[in-house]
């Protein structure tokens, strides 16, 4: 039954490139599945993702998540047209698994596979929201391992950076507070929580790289991080309690305040009136909320995908997967690897 | 019937396909590529080639048999993966053996490369049935009885002449006999990693600016 909703290909997409098993179907634009399976618990004591673990869990979890997969699309394996995997940026070793998985699969059920680039990925995964992206659109791209603003004149094509990170992620600098507080890792979602009791103006933390001087499109978020363990650390050393909401809260505005003023004007700049949001930290909900004010005044049409496809899934792997079958791309070659500092300009491999 | 094997746990891929019976097999076509690094670039294709050779698509083999080990880690899951997934699209049992079962024959003690200095090893009697191992240690550590093949560039800490020899086919077919004669008797394909994890939690609470 599910095979006849909607119409293009059935693409299966695999997603291994940090901690998240992730396999996705997809028909066309229409999201048929998106089974994940985390090794986040594993990580936690280490306070970041532990690459060697992350790879032994993806092997383990392999099988068994294509199985529900298939059986959440209600399809069969013979069925898929397409293999779409990310053959990075990511862990290379966690990276391997997923490729050697997918082509595998793609050998066995003898259809085409796709080396895909993880930041273009995050783009697609919009369609299967809110249908076909505007070209060009901005994508501002935000999580623990990425912090990047890209135009994306044609999705199957064409994807140039126009900023990054300079030091830490984003959500490097979330999990790195939310220690420094004492809070658990992963650190978005207690820093989030956190946040809505306090106030986001108690304190002035510094905005990285939003000088005169300074790359406009860049970010760094190792200052931001120093000077919220330095507030706390000397709030700790005069013996003196510490104001954890309010941390949270002022620590949370600074990230979402250069982020959005970045975006924004990145937008203005290149004269591009849609902004797709991606990547873990797009659940923040001060991010979004700061992003839809923002993006409303400027005019701008804002995109983000619903919290549970905005992080690492194979579903996002699928639907770049089927776009690039529509745009007629051709398929990896044979002998396609993986890249854990793949440049966004490669879509897919060749 | 048709067995497909395959092993990335040391820098040479192996694909083969052959013809098994309880018996004995019949090597068909071989790929032992020295890989290095590369097995997930090029494994997919190594099968592909073994099947043209021996003239066969993926429709006609039964079972898929996989090396689970030891060896780098990396390369190694390469190789597993593959197996598991190939088995699993096509709907076939997938059977794991002791990768160092499958070098050499007869009583000896088998050593490959671990990287750090060290070697997996295990030893095996007149009946070619494993004695001791699979494990990993110093090659000055070890103690070897009978003849020592495998990673012969490991003599010289071994302190004993080894003879070079590799994974093949043929031995993976053969480790692997038991469990193709009842495939209900194959276990999960679990790779035998011998080592933990690299992964040493911060020892205390570390304050972020003086550390
Ligand atoms: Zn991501």
């Amino acid at each position: 039954m599910a095979d006849r909703v909607g119409g293009g290909p059935l693409v299966l997409g695999f997603e291994t490139s940090c901690d998240e098993t992730g396999v996705g179907l997809v028909r066309g634009r229409t999201l048929l599945s998106d089974a994940l399976a985390t090794s986040v618990a594993e990580h936690e004591r280490f306070g970041g993702v532990v690459p060697e673990i992350a790879s032994r869990a993806h092997l383990e979890a392999m099988v068994p998540t294509v199985h529900r997969a298939l059986a959440e699309a209600g399809v069969r394996a013979a069925d898929v047209d397409a293999v779409a995997v990310t053959a990075g940026p990511g862990l290379t070793g966690a990276l391997l698994v997923g490729l050697a998985a997918a082509k595998a699969y793609a050998l066995a059920l003898d259809v085409p596979l796709y080396g895909v680039n993880h930041l273009a990925a995050h783009v697609a995964v919009d369609e299967l929201q809110h249908g076909r992206l505007a070209e060009p659109s901005m994508a501002l791209l935000v999580s623990g391992g990425h912090s990047s603003l890209l135009l994306v004149p044609d999705l199957a094509r064409e994807v140039r950076s126009l900023g990054r990170t300079i030091d830490d992620a984003a959500g490097e600098a979330f999990d790195k507070v939310a220690r420094v507080l004492g809070l658990p890792f992963p650190g978005g979602p207690p820093i989030d929580r956190a946040a809505r009791e306090g106030d986001p103006a108690a304190i002035e933390f510094p905005r990285g790289l939003t000088g005169p001087r300074d790359a406009p499109y860049d970010f760094s978020f190792s200052g931001l991080k120093t000077a919220v363990a330095r507030w706390v650390e000397a709030r700790q050393r005069a013996g003196e309690p510490v104001p954890v909401a309010d941390v949270a809260a002022s620590f949370q505005e600074a990230v979402a305040d250069v982020l959005t003023r970045k975006a924004v004007r990145a937008c203005r700049d290149a004269g591009v009136d849609h902004l797709v949001l991606g990547g873990g930290v797009a659940a923040n909900s001060r991010l979004r909320a700061l992003a839809e004010e923002r993006c409303a005044a400027a005019g701008i049409v804002l995109r983000v995908p619903s919290p549970r496809l905005c992080t690492d899934n194979g579903a996002m792997v699928a639907a770049l997967g089927s776009r690039l079958v529509e745009a007629g791309v051709a398929p990896s070659a044979p002998d396609v690897g993986a890249d854990s500092s793949l440049p966004i300009d490669v879509v897919a491999l060749s | 019937m048709l067995v497909l094997a395959l092993d990335t746990a040391t820098p040479t891929l192996v694909a083969g396909l052959a013809r098994w019976s309880p018996g004995g097999a019949e090597v068909l076509a071989e790929r032992a590529l020295p890989s290095g690094t590369r097995h997930a670039e090029l494994l997919t294709g190594a099968v592909t080639e073994v099947l043209r050779d021996a003239g066969v698509g993926l429709s006609a083999v039964a079972a898929v048999v996989t090396g689970l080990g030891p060896g780098p880690f990396t390369g190694l899951r390469v190789g597993v993966v593959t197996a598991a997934a190939l088995a699993d699209a096509r709907g076939l049992p997938a059977v794991g053996v002791c990768s160092l079962d499958a070098v050499g024959s007869g009583a000896r003690t088998v050593v490959t490369d671990a990287r750090r200095r060290e070697v997996y090893w295990a030893a095996y009697g007149p009946d070619g049935a494993r004695s001791a191992g699979p494990g990993v240690a110093r090659p000055e550590e070890l103690a070897p009885a009978g003849p020592v093949v495998g990673d012969a560039r490991f003599a010289e800490r071994l302190g004993v002449e080894v003879t070079p020899a590799e994974v093949t086919t043929a031995g993976l077919l053969r480790a692997a006999a038991p469990q193709l004669a009842d495939p209900s008797s194959a276990g999960p394909l679990v790779p035998l990693y011998l080592r933990r994890p690299d992964a040493v939690p911060p020892a205390s609470f570390k304050p972020v600016t003086t550390a």
